[in-house]
């Protein structure tokens, strides 16, 4: 099933009227693959690859040097933990700890018996001063603290 | 007090004057604040003159590297019939620093102002402004208001009437820091694993696709206005200590401080009453110990190194440290340097591009002899050698993430050397117990 | 040349002057001096990434990576200084922190470039305390198996893929201490060039399945030769263990094959060490064939040669040499070669470089020297012409068109299928057994040297033909394949003025050649 028809398609085509090479367009085409699937995977690359006239293997080079694109399905909310020193020491452990016994994911990089849940660790996410920042997905939370998990996660559905 | 505290008085807000505000994100707000003036007043100027607007008022590289604007921008030879990129770092990934994410939420206009003036100033048609893709608001606002801009004829191709074409694209990133890296953004950009380049060629002579470019952090661009509209000398006149440091710069604070956030300061205003004033110095019964001045990059500070500093280029380094990006650490006595420091180094080992030898096997090495230590199982030879690999990884890569590991491990051992050498004799660190009320 | 800027530069203590825009790592070696170093390589675009290379160089702040460092007027530049010496001993040591200790059961030992620095400038000792990163082995398809935990990250191989063989097929996957060099599942490396980066690999990361656990490259012996394989010509080494021939390697040549040769070729060797031979001269007695000596077979077969017309069907694998020599026998008949016939597969990169149609290595020497090329190989055969058969099987040839011969004379390693008229056999040496030369599809003659002791009675076939001839009265006696190459240059417009000194073992084109045939390498071909 390719992800690039319709609408997506038209899409990708906008985007590459920005640059002047086929190639600039990969990340934010990967992007859409991500967005429209969940995650990146070998079909999905196939698939880019063949729009953008590159091989398989250079964009598999391209996905696995960027952490943020999934190389295989996650949980429903991905939540991501900056625990980088200055976090660190505001108590990030905490609220990574306070997270995976919260979600049952049992440990990072797991996704939850009931499949909603996958929390990972991650580093500087730009918010240092509103200590602990926290991704969900796409939504950026700032300033987690372990006595606000249970409550944030409550928000999930 | 510093975004998001209300300001405080000893701060001088001109770039963060607007933090907080809903209104001035929104192009009609930001037009009621003055916003285009100082595109407008570009528009009508020669690129040459704006240049040197530019260099007559010290502004320096806000993103860490310190180097003057005017001068890069000066480097774009005009009239060369190859097409000129600028693009902004908004890469953001600095540990400790998050005032370009400010800026970019709360005055995204100001950016697409900042970018337009300088693609004209260096006779580009096209700005990608590269915003790490995790800044989620950063990003939303960047494409509203650069879609607000071209509804508005601001940009696009007869850009406020001026008959001139700027574009400006956002571009997500998807999860580097040496992206941040000039050449490295490039490489991304154009669509390749985030690594960086051999200089030369310089970006301005081949850069991005291969044309000349000028990268420039969020904050720079954006001082470029204030800068077009109130003069060369108004600016310069904002500086204490060294007149080579001019202008405002914003610093992001963070830690074990009572007070986080985004501060504006005039260049060489002082730290130690910035940290114990403007920030509230240390948490309730607790002091400091050590400041990362400038993200996780520069070398640590003593205290007693902070409290003599004067908020400048040259001032942190006469204080055994740089300016940097402006993040702030402040660690207090509660907390482990070795710790502190060992995370720091698995920073840079994960996000090291495996290009250069000593970065890819010494960033992971030396993380494993800090947390060995960390864990109490470290010897007094590791010392040596961590100090060896820092030497191997100092001077001699492609590009500095490798010397940024080290520097923190180096000044880590020469000014808490008896922290390390407590664990390595086996006693576990304490933190100093707090002071009662 | 009155146009190239040069520029003077002390290295080492040695003053160089080399064209503007040389690099520091080229311009040592016009020096006699070879700065250490792995992902430089003069066949690929530079990529400065190993940072062994590193030397100071006077004044600069930094130590400058000499590959991908132009040279300057005035530098001086040190390989040796403490600086540089402390700066390759530190990536060596981190190189080896990872390297797991597979010496002892890896084949790139003893022609390992991490063992000989190590050896030369490396630690004597580890300080590595801590687990090593482990990733298991993978079969990259093709001849190629990659190990991970070797591998040093040079990308060499990564680069020969995209710049050369015009195929990404390999990429660095993963960052920082996890990369590894990787492929997309289910494309595999099966690009006609591809094992090439096993050459390419400094280290024993990836290997030659062909190759593996075969032999001990310091038991190999080696020698200068040319891929037989077909018409390209690819300047080759050929490496044998106890007279067997057990790998082809390129051998730079900028005007042939660059630094390559592609897969077809490198893995098509096994036929050189044929074992079912013709290894002693044969006299017909009766019915049958018998074994004799040499001097008996080669009055036997000048006695059925002198005076009669004579048709050759040769091989195109035969040399320049052993063709010259075969003409001299047509006495007013003539001769032919039938070639088989593949696909062409170019290494796009590389200027005029392709695995060729035509596959045997001496095509175009053999029309230069008169014999038609033709499908129909006894074509020319007149009724009453005595046939020689010279390195051709005659598989698949009608027996109808061999019974026009009045007898048949083979001179040749293997016996051809149809005996019945054979009244002489000479075995002779096969492409690996003997000296001589060959002429690639551009007209450049090349040498090729013995690589492996012939088997039985066979002689080299310039010596067994010269004999003959001797025998028929018509020439004086060849002692080297060098006099017989001298004769026919002298009697050869073509191949006027060559010698063996002159082609040396880079060869050189005939008179008539296609001008500018070559490909374009940068410096630094050895």
């Amino acid at each position: 099933m390719p992800v690039f028809t319709g609408e997506v398609r038209r899409q990708l085509d906008e985007l590459l009227t920005r640059y002047p090479t086929k190639m600039a367009a990969l990340l934010p085409a990967l992007w859409i693959v991500q967005r429209e699937r969940g995650w990146v995977s070998d079909g999905g690359m196939t698939e880019v690859a063949e729009l953008l006239e590159l091989t398989p293997a250079y964009v598999k080079g391209v996905v696995t040097f960027y952490t943020m694109y999934h190389q295989h399905p996650v949980g429903k909310y991905f939540i991501q933990v900056c625990t980088t020193s200055p976090c660190g020491i505001c108590g990030a452990e905490d609220v990574v700890k306070a997270l995976l016994r919260h979600t049952n994911a049992g440990d990072l990089g797991l996704t939850s018996p009931d499949g909603r849940f996958t929390v990972i660790e991650v580093e500087c996410l730009g918010a240092c001063g509103f200590a602990t920042p926290v991704m969900i997905n796409e939504e950026f939370i700032e300033s987690v603290t372990p006595e606000k998990v249970p409550d944030l996660l409550a928000t999930l559905a | 007090m510093g975004y998001p505290n209300l300001p405080h008085q000893r701060e001088t807000t001109v770039l963060s004057q607007y933090f907080g505000d809903a209104e001035a994100r929104t192009l009609a707000g930001w037009k009621k604040r003055g916003g285009y003036k100082a595109l407008e007043k570009a528009l009508g100027m020669a690129p040459a003159d704006i240049v040197n607007v530019v260099k007559e008022s010290g502004l320096r590289g806000r993103g860490g590297a310190g180097f003057p604007t005017g001068m890069k921008w000066s480097f774009m030879k005009p009239g060369d019939g190859k097409p000129h990129y600028l693009c902004c770092n908004a890469d953001e990934s600095e540990p400790g620093t998050f005032k370009d994410r400010e800026l970019m939420r709360w005055t995204p206009h100001a950016l697409v102002e900042g970018c337009a003036i300088g693609a004209y100033a260096i006779g580009a048609e096209t700005a990608y402004v590269y915003i790490r893709g995790e800044f989620t608001e950063p990003l939303h606002w960047m494409e509203e208001a650069v879609k607000e801009a071209y509804a508005a004829g601001i940009i696009g191709k007869n850009a406020m009437g001026s008959g001139k074409r700027i574009d400006v694209h956002v571009h997500k990133g998807a999860g580097a820091y040496i992206c941040g890296e000039e050449t490295a953004l490039m490489n991304s950009l154009e669509g390749r694993r985030g690594n960086p380049r051999i200089k030369p060629p310089f970006p301005a002579v081949s850069g991005v696709f291969g044309m000349p470019t000028t990268i420039n952090n969020v904050e720079t661009l954006i001082a470029a206005a204030p800068i077009l509209l109130n003069g060369a000398d108004w600016y310069k006149k904002m500086s204490l200590s060294n007149p080579k440091s001019t202008g405002t710069k914003l610093f992001s604070v963070c830690g074990n401080v009572q007070r986080p956030g985004t501060y504006e300061v005039v260049m060489g205003f002082p730290f130690k009453e910035f940290l114990y004033d403007l920030c509230g110095g240390p948490a309730h019964g607790r002091k400091f110990k050590a400041v990362i001045p400038g993200g996780a990059s520069v070398p640590i500070q003593t205290v007693e190194e902070a409290e003599a500093t004067l908020m400048d280029y040259e001032g942190f380094v006469a204080q055994g440290s740089m300016l940097g990006s402006g993040g702030v650490i402040v660690i207090d006595d509660a907390q482990s340097m070795v710790s502190v420091i060992a995370r720091i180094a698995r920073f840079f080992a994960h996000e090291s591009c495996a290009q250069c030898t000593q970065c890819r096997e010494g960033t992971a090495w030396t993380t494993k002899i800090m947390e060995r230590i960390r864990d109490g199982q470290g010897t007094t030879e590791d010392l040596d050698t961590l100090l060896d690999i820092a030497d191997q990884m100092t001077g001699k890569t492609i590009c500095v993430l490798s010397d940024s590991c080290a520097v923190p491990v180096v000044s880590g051992i020469k000014k808490f050397r008896g922290e390390f050498e407590a664990l390595i004799q086996g006693r576990r660190f304490h933190p100093v117990v707090a002071a009662v009320a | 040349m009155a146009d190239t800027k040069m520029v003077n530069l002390t290295i080492e203590g040695r003053k160089v002057s080399v064209p503007d825009g040389t690099t520091i790592l080229e311009a040592a070696k016009t020096a006699g001096i070879l700065i250490p170093h792995y992902c430089y390589h003069p066949g690929l675009p530079v990529a400065g990434v190993c940072r062994m290379c590193l030397v100071e160089v006077e004044k600069a702040p930094k130590l400058a990576p000499s590959c991908a460092t132009t040279v300057a007027e005035g530098q001086v530049v040190s390989v040796y200084s403490e600086k540089s010496l402390d700066a390759r001993k530190g990536v060596l040591e981190m190189l080896l922190i990872n390297h797991p200790l597979d010496c002892p059961i890896c084949d790139q030992s003893g022609e390992c470039e991490l063992q000989d620095y190590t050896y030369q400038e490396g630690r004597e000792d580890s300080r590595y305390r801590e687990p090593k990163r482990f990733n298991p082995a993978e079969d990259f398809g093709g001849d190629v198996i990659y190990v991970p935990n070797r591998c040093i990250l040079c990308t060499r191989c990564v680069r020969f893929m995209e710049d050369v063989a015009h195929e990404p097929t390999l990429n660095v996957s993963e960052r920082g201490d996890r990369a590894v060099i990787g492929k997309f599942e289910g494309k595999d490396l099966t690009h006609p060039w591809a094992s090439n980066v096993v050459d390419l690999c400094p280290v024993g990361a990836l290997l030659s399945k062909d190759f593996l656990n075969k032999a001990r490259a310091w038991e190999l012996d080696r020698t200068a030769s040319i891929c037989p394989n077909c018409t390209q010509g690819c300047n080759v080494t050929m490496e044998t263990r106890e007279n067997q021939l057990v790998r082809m390697r390129p051998r730079p040549n900028e005007n042939v094959n660059a630094f390559f040769m592609c897969d077809w070729g490198r893995l098509n060797y096994r036929w050189m060490n044929e074992k079912n031979r013709a290894e002693q001269p044969m006299v017909k007695r009766g019915n049958a064939l018998a074994n004799t000596s040499w001097e008996a077979a080669i009055t036997a077969a000048a006695r059925s040669l002198n005076g009669k017309k004579v048709f050759v069907a040769a091989s195109p694998m035969l040399s320049n040499e052993a063709l010259f020599l075969l003409t001299q026998l047509m006495q007013g008949g003539s001769g032919a070669f039938r070639v088989t016939e593949g696909e062409e597969a170019p290494l796009p990169g590389v200027k005029d470089l392709a695995l060729r149609r035509e596959r045997a290595a001496n095509v175009h020497g053999a029309e230069a020297l008169g014999f038609k090329k033709t499908k129909d190989l006894l074509g020319g055969l007149q009724q009453g012409d005595v046939l020689v058969v010279a390195g051709e099987d005659l598989a698949g040839i009608d027996s109808s068109a061999v019974s026009r011969a009045s007898e048949i004379v083979v001179v040749g390693s293997v016996l051809p299928d149809a005996l019945a008229k054979v009244s002489v056999v000479l075995p002779i040496a096969n492409f690996s057994e003997e000296e001589g030369t060959v002429t690639n599809l551009r007209g450049r003659v090349q040498r090729f040297t013995q690589a492996r002791q012939a088997p039985g009675e066979t002689r080299p076939s310039w010596l067994v033909l010269g004999d003959l001839l001797g025998a028929l009265g018509k020439q004086s006696n060849f002692f080297l394949p060098s006099e017989v190459f001298a004769r026919l240059a002298s009697s050869n417009t073509a191949f006027a003025g060559l010698s063996y000194d002159t082609i040396g073992f880079k060869g050189l084109p005939l008179a008539n050649a296609s001008p500018g045939s070559g490909a374009p390498v940068a410096a630094g071909v050895a």
